[in-house]
């Protein structure tokens, strides 16, 4: 099972866990199961188009969605997801 | 003056929840950018061209359309920089009219970071806050420094290990903590961000932002009121995070809501050093989603921040106002450098190497048209990056403390005249 990080801010729907399991073989599936788990969790993540909003970036192995297939990006059993809120500064 | 009523909320870009005015900078809901909000018909009762002129020469004219509550504690004398015409360097770029905005003599440290540490430290000091602190590349590290030690605030500046000399010791004269980190400016920026989230101090460009940024919107103002309270037609900024872009526009737009200038079109142009452009890439590759550096190479220190927090927003106020983004390599920022000293008689730091390196490439892309006036905006003074240029401009020729000599080897007028 893929598993998801979650930042601190979002760790009230999750009960406080910092790394959930989730299901799917795309990130939209994947945020779908999570949203099943943790309802409230996706449009927090997604706007009501169903991507990922301006300032939360999706992270998989370390590699941004938005430069792979977006939600369609595929994903494997053994894949580590993160969702990073942007960072202000500058 | 009662102006507590013109500022009145932060308020989410994203999706436009109101907060209360703290020491917050994100949505609790969406985790957009928190900007100031103000009652502008409340601001149009009371603020005139004329009631602006009537003020002390500072950025502090423009009181109401900057966020505090009460009337400004630090910096009260920054800004209002010179507006120069530069008629020299116009011709040279091929262009009928050029004004330069010189934040190179900005007070007290020489760069455009005075203006929006003003806004933040004021803002902190309503806050309560005894401990501010900053996340930089090198600016703003000086101006925090300098106005926390005027202000008699406690000030730990946070910085890449490797900036410039001018800019490290430009800190440390003020008896500020400051702290090298080994990393590229966007680790600084991450782990500031922790030490905020932990310790609650005043960080002027993480949970002081919305504060922060909107001390930019003053060289805006400054711009169409030293222009004769007109918008210019076209403004060249230099982009790191992008902010101060952004904020530019903001000013204009706020100008001619509240009918202090005219609307007329104007656009507003981007530049980035090509070795960390991410926003001028994502402009030339035509779209808004910014892919970040993670390893900025160039000398332009200043701007290199390759996730930039409002790049989204600056390419949008680019594409709004019909403008463009330039980048340019780093003999480019040296040949600028050389080019504004030399005929505009200004030292400007790297980055005002950019920009003028980079309003060149859009005046001969035609991105600027040549029988168009510009305003280049100048944000720092080049005796902080004197690295940049070492070697580059020459060195004095050397001679003896004797008129033969001299004439032998500088200036003889039968020789100077024989030529």
């Amino acid at each position: 099972m893929p598993s998801v990080r979650i930042p601190t801010p979002l760790r009230k729907l999750t009960g406080d866990l910092e790394v959930v399991q989730a299901s799917g073989h795309t990130i939209a599936e994947v945020l779908h199961s999570l949203d099943q788990a943790f309802p409230g969790l996706k449009e927090r993540i997604c706007d009501d188009a169903g991507q990922v909003r301006r300032f939360v970036n999706v992270y998989i192995n370390d590699e941004d969605i938005r430069f792979l297939e977006e939600s369609a990006t595929p994903v494997k059993e053994a894949d580590e997801i993160s969702i990073v809120p942007a960072i202000a500064g500058g | 003056m009662n102006s507590t009523s013109f500022f009145s909320n932060l308020k989410c870009r994203e999706c436009g929840r109101l907060y209360p005015k703290q020491a917050i900078h994100v949505c609790d809901f969406d985790f957009g950018p928190l900007e100031a909000a103000y009652d502008y018909e409340a601001i149009g009762k009371v603020l005139s061209r004329k009631v602006i002129e009537s003020r002390p020469q500072t950025m502090w004219r423009y009181r109401e359309l900057l966020p505090i509550d009460g009337e400004p504690t630090v910096g009260t004398e920054v800004g209002f920089t010179p507006l120069i015409k530069a008629d020299r360097l116009a011709k040279f770029l091929g262009i009928r009219e050029l004004w330069i905005k010189n934040d190179t003599v900005n007070y007290p440290t020489l760069s455009f970071k005075d203006r929006v540490v003003s806004v933040a430290l004021s803002r902190a000091r309503e806050l309560g806050f005894e401990v501010v602190a900053c996340a930089s590349t090198g600016n703003l590290a000086n101006s925090v420094a300098a106005n926390a030690a005027a202000a008699g605030l406690k000030s730990y500046v946070l910085i890449p290990a490797d900036l410039e000399q001018g800019k490290v010791l430009g800190s440390l004269v003020y008896g500020t903590q400051v702290i090298g980190i080994h990393g590229a400016y966007d680790q600084v920026n991450r782990l500031c961000s922790e030490i905020a989230g932990k310790y609650g101090w005043g960080f002027v460009n993480v949970n002081l932002r919305p504060y922060y940024a909107e001390g930019s919107k003053s060289m805006g103002y400054e711009i169409c009121e030293q222009l004769g309270w007109r918008l210019p037609q076209h403004t060249v900024v230099p982009m790191a995070s992008g902010s101060l872009l952004t904020k530019i526009h903001k000013a204009y737009k706020e100008f001619i809501q509240l009918g202090i200038v005219d609307e007329s079109p104007f656009h507003i142009h981007g530049t980035q050093a090509t070795g960390c452009a991410p926003i001028s890439h994502a402009i030339k590759r035509g779209t808004d989603i910014v892919k970040p550096v993670s390893k900025p190479e160039t000398i332009v220190k200043s701007l290199a921040i390759g996730t930039p927090a409002d790049g989204y927003y600056a390419i949008h106020s680019m594409k709004q106002t019909g403008g463009s983004a330039e980048d340019v390599t780093d003999e480019e920022v040296v040949e600028g450098i050389r080019m504004l000293a030399e005929y505009a008689g200004i030292f400007a730091e790297t980055a005002g190497g950019v920009t003028v390196a980079g309003a060149k490439k859009l005046i001969q892309s035609g991105h600027i048209g040549a029988n168009d006036s510009a305003v280049l905006c100048i944000t720092g003074h080049g005796l902080k990056t004197q690295e940049a240029i070492v070697g580059q401009c020459g060195a004095p020729r050397l001679i003896a403390p004797s008129l033969r000599e001299f004439e032998e080897k500088v200036y003889a007028p039968d020789a100077a005249a024989a030529v």
